[in-house]
C-alpha cells in the first residue's frame, strides 16, 4: 500500500491549515500544537504530516520527498515553480506582497537599493519596471533596513500594515496576492493518482463552498 | 588551491565507481541487444557538432541546456550534445537516407549546463532509440511498448506511462488567437496546473466555449475511463483536438493490449517538451522514482532543417539512473587469485593454468611478489595453489589481509 506525506507549513497558516485538513478528514493523531515531533502520523494509514518551515515545503515536494504541500503564494514565488502542480488556492492566511519605503523619502534616482528575503521576487519585479535593483538578502526585521538608511525600499508580506507604520515606513506598491496554495509533486500524481485525487476533489469542494458563503456575505 | 578543492567535481557531474559501473555496463549491453533483437540498428554519434545541426528543430529548451565551445578550425559554434536524437534525426535525414522505416538505437553520455531536476546528474548516460519513416499510431505504439519493455527487463514492477498529446493544446491555444506573451502565460500556467488559471482565462479568452476548455484541461487527467469525460468537455473543440483525442484513446487500448504491465495515465495537458514534440508524447514512471525514468514522444518535423522531413518518434532513458533501480541478483561472481608463481611450479605452467582458468571465464587476478592481498578489494573468493600433484583452487580464508611474503 502506497502512502502519501504532506507537508505543512508552521506558524499561522498551519492553525489555518488543520480544520481544512480535518474536513476532508484527515486528523492527526496527536496535537501538533504541543508536540516537539516533526512528523505525525494521522486518524489515516496511508498518511502522514510533516511540519516545516514555509520555505522548506516546495523543496521537499520537488524532490518528492513530500507528495503534497501547504505552503503561501509568497514562498512559490520565490522557490520557483519547477517539479510541482499548484491546483488549489486554499484562500486561507490572505496577505500582500508589497514593495515599502519611508513616509516622505525622496524619490531615487538611478539604482535602486533593496532588502528583502524574496530575492528572485524582487530581481523580477523591478526588472519589469525597468529599474535597475541591487538586492540586499535579509532574513527578517525588513523595516528596520530602511531606517538606517541600509536601503531604499524592502519588498515583504504586509498584512494590517502596523509593523510598517510603527517604523514610519509606508506601503507603495502590490507586487502579489498571497494566500496558501495547495501544491503536488508532478510524478506522485501521476503514480498515487488513485490516492491524491479524492483529496483534490475535497480541498476544492471545500474551496467552492467557502467562497459561495463569502459571495452570500457581499452581496446580502 | 587546497586539497579540498583538488578533487570536488562540479555540482551534478559524476563518476561511476567499480560497484555501479560494472551494473551500468551489463544493463547497457543487454538493452542494446533487446534493441538489435526489436530491429534498431545501433549507432554512434559524435561528442561535438557544429550547434545548427545539434540545435535544429529544438526549440530554446536545448538551447540553454547546452555547452558551446568555438571551433578552432573554423569559428563556427560548436556544441556537447545535451540531446542525443538531434543527431539521430540527422543521421536519418542525412547520412542515411533509407526509404523503408528507419530504427536506431545509441548510448552515449551527454551533457547539460544546467540539471534537469533536483539531485539530477548533468552528465546522464542516455540511451535510447528513434523510429523514423512511419508516422502511423502502429509506430507510436512500437515505441513506447519498447520503452515499456525496458524497464520490465530490469526487472522493474509498478511501471506507470505517463501520456499527452501536445496536439490538443496547440490547436486550442491556435484557436484562441494569443499573442507570444500571452501563450507563455498560459503554457506556465498549465504546467503547474495552477488555481489562477480560471482566473487568467476569464480576463484574456473572449470565446467562452474555448476558455472553458483550456480550463477542464488541467483536471482531464487519469486512467482511460478519463476519455469520456474529456469527449464530453471537448466536443465543440477544433477538428484537430478530436483527431488528437481520438489518437490517445486508439493508443491506450492498444498498450492496454501489448503491454499490460504498465499502468497507463492519461493527462490531456501534460506537454513536456512542446516546443519539439509534435503528437503523442509519455514519459515512464516507477513507484520508486518520481522523476521520469524515461521519456519521449513524436516530433515530426526535426529532420527539415537537414533537408528531409521524416515522421519520427523515440524515447530516450537515463541509464545510470536506471542502473540504480536494478536489483543484480546474479551479481558479478568473484574471480581467483593467482598469488606470484610459488618455488614449487614453473613459471610457464603457473602461467599456463592461469591462462586455462580464463579461458573457461574465471576471472584471474595475478598477484605481485610483495604485494599487499585484500581479498575484498581484489574482488576474489579463491586462491590458485601449487601442490605436488598440480594446481588446485581452494577458497579464499575469509577477510583475509596480509602482505605476500617476497
Amino acid at each position: 500500500m502506497s502512502q502519501l506525506t504532506i507537508a505543512l507549513t508552521k506558524g499561522r497558516i498551519l492553525k489555518e491549515t488543520l480544520p481544512l485538513l480535518a474536513e476532508v478528514g484527515i486528523v492527526p493523531s496527536e496535537d501538533i500544537a504541543s508536540s516537539r515531533k516533526l512528523m505525525f502520523a494521522t486518524n489515516r494509514d496511508d498518511i502522514r504530516l510533516l511540519v516545516l518551515r514555509g520555505t522548506d515545503v516546495p523543496t521537499y515536494v520537488q524532490f518528492g520527498a513530500a507528495d503534497l504541500g501547504i505552503a503561501g503564494k509568497d514562498t512559490l514565488l520565490e522557490n520557483g515553480d519547477d517539479g510541482y502542480y499548484e491546483p488549489i488556492d486554499l484562500g486561507i492566511s490572505r496577505c500582500r506582497l508589497m514593495t515599502a519605503g519611508m513616509v516622505g523619502a525622496a524619490p531615487v534616482t538611478g539604482r535602486i537599493r533593496v532588502a528583502t528575503k524574496y530575492v528572485n521576487v524582487a530581481r523580477r519585479y523591478y526588472a519589469e519596471k525597468g529599474l535597475q535593483a541591487d538586492i540586499i538578502k535579509l532574513y527578517g526585521a525588513m523595516e528596520l533596513a530602511p531606517l538606517i538608511e541600509l536601503c531604499d525600499e524592502i519588498v515583504d508580506i504586509v498584512d494590517t500594515g502596523n509593523t510598517l507604520k510603527a517604523n514610519g515606513l509606508e506601503p507603495r506598491e502590490l507586487i502579489g496576492d498571497v494566500s496558501s496554495r495547495l501544491i503536488v509533486n508532478k510524478g506522485a500524481l501521476k503514480i498515487k493518482h488513485q490516492l491524491i485525487q479524492p483529496l483534490l476533489e475535497g480541498f476544492s469542494a471545500l474551496v467552492a463552498a467557502r467562497e459561495q458563503r463569502e459571495g452570500e456575505v457581499v452581496s446580502a | 588551491m587546497t586539497k579540498i578543492d583538488r578533487w570536488l567535481l562540479p555540482d551534478g557531474i559524476e563518476e561511476i565507481l567499480p560497484d555501479r559501473a560494472i551494473k551500468v555496463e551489463r544493463l547497457r549491453r543487454r538493452l542494446l541487444d533487446l534493441y538489435h533483437s526489436w530491429g534498431y540498428d545501433l549507432v554512434i554519434p559524435p561528442l561535438a557538432e557544429f550547434t545548427e545541426s545539434l540545435l535544429s528543430g529544438s526549440g530554446s529548451d536545448l538551447d540553454l541546456m547546452t555547452f558551446k565551445i568555438t571551433d578552432q578550425l573554423t569559428g563556427r559554434m560548436m556544441g556537447v550534445r545535451a540531446d542525443i536524437t538531434p543527431q539521430a534525426a540527422r543521421m536519418d535525414a542525412h547520412s542515411l537516407q533509407r526509404n523503408s522505416p528507419n530504427r536506431l538505437c545509441y548510448a552515449g553520455q551527454v551533457l547539460y549546463t544546467r540539471a534537469r531536476g533536483p539531485l539530477e546528474s548533468r552528465s546522464p548516460i542516455q540511451l535510447g532509440i528513434e523510429l523514423f519513416g512511419e508516422a502511423s499510431l502502429d509506430a507510436d505504439v512500437e515505441v513506447m511498448s519498447l520503452l515499456v519493455e525496458t524497464l520490465s527487463f530490469c526487472g522493474l514492477e509498478d511501471i506507470c506511462l505517463d501520456i499527452g498529446h501536445v496536439g490538443i493544446y496547440r490547436a486550442l491555444e491556435q484557436a484562441a488567437g494569443l499573442s507570444a506573451e500571452q501563450s507563455g502565460e498560459l503554457f506556465a500556467l498549465l504546467q503547474r496546473k495552477d488555481a489562477g488559471l480560471q482566473q487568467w482565462l476569464a480576463t484574456n479568452v473572449a470565446d467562452a466555449s474555448l476558455a472553458a476548455m483550456l480550463a477542464a484541461l488541467p483536471g482531464l487527467a487519469g486512467d482511460a475511463s478519463m476519455l469520456a469525460e474529456a469527449k464530453v468537455v471537448l466536443a465543440k473543440a477544433p477538428a484537430e483536438v478530436l483527431k488528437a483525442l481520438s489518437e490517445v484513446e486508439a493508443v491506450a487500448s492498444q498498450l492496454a493490449e501489448c503491454a499490460p504491465q504498465a499502468a497507463l495515465f492519461l493527462d490531456l495537458s501534460e506537454l513536456r517538451g512542446y516546443h519539439y514534440h509534435t503528437g503523442i508524447v509519455f514519459a515512464a514512471y516507477t513507484s520508486e522514482s518520481t522523476l521520469a525514468l524515461g521519456n519521449g514522444g513524436r516530433y515530426d518535423d526535426v529532420g527539415e532543417a537537414f533537408g528531409r522531413a521524416r515522421p519520427a518518434t523515440g524515447f530516450g532513458i537515463d541509464l545510470s539512473k536506471l542502473a540504480n533501480l536494478v536489483a543484480y541478483s546474479h551479481s558479478v561472481a568473484a574471480g581467483i587469485y593467482a598469488p606470484a608463481p610459488p618455488a614449487l611450479a614453473s613459471h610457464s605452467e603457473w602461467a599456463g593454468e592461469i591462462a586455462r582458468l580464463r579461458e573457461n571465464g574465471e576471472r584471474v587476478v595475478r598477484g605481485f611478489s610483495g604485494q599487499h592481498v585484500d581479498y575484498d578489494e581484489l574482488h576474489c573468493d579463491r586462491v590458485l595453489m601449487a601442490s605436488d600433484c598440480g594446481f588446485t583452487v581452494e577458497p579464499a580464508a575469509a577477510n583475509a589481509v596480509g602482505d605476500e611474503s617476497e
